[in-house]
């Protein structure tokens, strides 16, 4: 009994920890492949989410659905809402600092929930989207240990794809543009789209990780999202793994997730009437750990490791 | 048209509100080049430190305003000496992701100390005056000072910049960090100087929105957005210009409830932002882009 209890946790702690690394490896395409800052994840994560819910839940007077389509046209359709998303976003600040795209992501995020909360026709407002069906929920094959290996398998997928394009000649101007514009452009690189297409595919990933919420975590809402929190705990995922690399990425959703699960076990011992202040708490302790890192490894428990150019033939 | 004027009233209290949180954010972008994201947050702890005080003494609620802008000012020179200062070196955008978690830290440290209900500085309702020589519009005592105080501390900070030595040390910083390094320029008492500056204006900010409406932890982020919005639209980096684009943005917040639904208000002040992104990114008045 206490064997499966622990067991379980560990398949859930798992499953939302690749869920966090998805989203931490669409946020190393923007932020540590070419140095654009996104703190608008939680709204790609929400867009993603919300468009698996619609597609694949069965039809209800309160809010649009019924098209019960299955797990993985929602998850292709969170990936094309994302998708969309981040080209009008990319489309706005590519040629613009990266500061402008900070402060135009906070604007998409608190955007896209203005609108949940407040479109009730499509989203069901703040009452939510209930009973998201996990993959083949009929079967046998519904447990959660199913599930987390699906995740696993979408993380390897996402993985393979960002490291393969981290090597390619693609990656390798984006890497230019993050270390030296000026530079890359007089090479005859055309910045802004470079910057639009990581941006572009990075909010895809980042779609697709919403959508992988919704399955496993059954039900959305605007809060449920924190959506700040939400962004909040993949930065600090991907600095504390490592900017720019992309195992590092995995390394700092799981390590990340560990603590902050971990401070929730510590504050659950408080009493209950002190629970908003525990909450608190453990954002508190996060974003001192954020500031420790930036303070003294800023390059994150896996630096990156660009590859070596191989030496020319001769 | 009474209804207009109305909300002009109200636009230009928000307006106020905006243009003292935008002076700041533009201030720190032109000295040390990042966008400052827990700038609103500083409006939240500055309410807060104000709530303190008048209740600790027992005071009534415009006694908040100094108290908040003194300790503000404290913590944003304490905030940079402990954190900023260290990481200034590096890239601009390490300062950006650090006061991103700082913006966090500050909120969750005023969940802690005060709890997340709302709270007020004064209850009771007060009670508008009815002007009718102009349509019968009301005006409550606190706006008018809301507007009557920002007008002074954007007077003070013109003069500051005009007319004393490191006001136009500043100023020269932010129009050519290079030039004005090598002319001597002492940089680190400029830099706690914009602090200062940022600080209080950002508690005086937070105030203002606490007596207007009520405080609330989270009263700050939600206004950041408006606060950048105002900063870019008047060009960022140029303190004037983020006293105009404050107006702006405040007066058409208010005035876009005639036309779409009061929940969409922040959209707003996004669109106007967004609308300035495509035509317009270096602002009204040419900031640094």
């Amino acid at each position: 009994m206490e064997l499966t209890g622990i067991a379980s946790y560990l398949v859930s702690f798992l499953t939302f920890a690749g869920i966090y690394a998805v989203l931490a490896l669409g946020l190393n395409m923007q932020w540590g492949f070419t140095g654009q800052f996104n703190i608008g994840v939680a709204g790609f994560f929400a867009v993603g989410a919300y468009t698996s819910a619609i597609l694949t839940t069965p039809s209800s007077p309160d809010y649009l659905g019924g098209f019960g389509m299955p797990f993985l046209v929602g998850l292709a359709g969170a990936i094309i809402a994302s998708t969309l998303l981040g080209l009008v976003v990319g489309l706005i600040t590519a040629r613009l600092r990266t500061d402008y795209l900070a402060i135009a992501s906070i604007g998409i995020a608190e955007m896209v929930r203005l609108f949940v909360k407040n479109e009730g026709w499509l989203t069901n407002g703040v009452r939510g989207i209930a009973g998201i069906d996990r993959p083949m929920a009929d079967t046998a094959l519904a447990s959660p240990f199913a599930y987390l290996v699906i995740v696993v398998l979408f993380v390897a997928g996402v993985y393979v794809l960002v490291e393969r394009a981290y090597g390619s000649p693609w990656g390798r101007v984006l890497r230019a543009i993050r270390e030296n514009e000026p530079a890359t452009a007089a090479a005859g690189k055309s910045i802004a789209s470079f910057r639009l297409q990581a941006f572009v595919l990075g909010s895809a990933i980042m779609g697709l990780g919403g959508g992988l919420y919704a399955h496993f975590f059954g039900f959305l809402s605007p809060e449920a999202f924190m959506p700040l929190y939400g962004t909040f705990l993949v930065w600090v995922m991907l600095i504390a793994g490592g900017s720019g690399n992309n195992r590092g990425a995995i390394l700092g959703a799981i390590v990340v997730w560990g603590v902050w699960s971990g401070t929730a076990l510590l504050t659950d011992l408080l009493p209950t009437e002190h629970a908003t202040q525990a909450a608190a708490l453990r954002v508190l302790l996060i974003g001192v750990l954020l500031q420790v890192i930036l303070v003294l490894r800023p390059e994150g428990i896996l630096p990156e490791k660009p590859p070596r150019l191989t030496s020319r033939k001769r | 048209m009474s209804d207009i004027l109305q909300l002009l009233v109200y636009g230009l209290v928000l307006g106020s509100v905006l243009a003292m949180g935008a002076i700041g954010v533009s201030m720190i972008f032109g000295i040390l080049r990042f966008a400052h994201f827990a700038h609103g947050d500083f409006m939240t702890l500055g309410a807060y430190l104000g709530l303190a005080f008048i209740s600790a003494f027992g005071l009534s609620s415009w006694w908040a305003l100094p108290a908040a802008m003194v300790g503000m000012a404290v913590v944003a020179v304490f905030i940079d000496q402990v954190l900023y200062r260290r990481i200034r070196r590096t890239q601009p955008v390490i300062l950006l992701i650090a006061s991103f978690g700082m913006a966090l830290i500050l909120r969750s440290l005023v969940q802690l100390i005060w709890g997340s209900d709302n709270q007020t500085y004064a209850s009771g309702i007060q009670f508008p005056w009815r002007l009718d020589w102009l349509g019968g519009l009301r005006l409550k005592p606190d706006h008018l000072w809301i507007m009557l105080i920002s007008l002074g501390l954007v007077a003070g900070v013109h003069l500051f910049l005009t007319h004393t030595r490191l006001g136009k040390a500043m100023r020269a910083m932010s129009d050519n960090m290079d030039l004005a390094l090598i002319s001597g320029i002492p940089a680190e008492r400029v830099i706690m100087v914009t602090w200062v500056i940022g600080g209080a204006l950002a508690a005086a900010a937070g105030v203002f929105l606490g007596i207007d409406t009520r405080l609330h932890p989270v009263m700050g982020w939600t206004t950041l957005l408006p606060v950048f919005a105002a900063a870019i639209l008047g060009g960022i980096g140029r303190p004037y210009g983020a006293i105009a684009g404050g107006m702006i943005i405040g007066v058409s917040m208010e005035m876009s409830t005639l036309l779409i639904p009061a929940a969409y208000k922040p959209a707003v002040a996004f669109a106007i932002m967004v609308g300035m992104l495509i035509l317009r990114p270096q602002g009204i008045f040419k900031g640094t882009v």
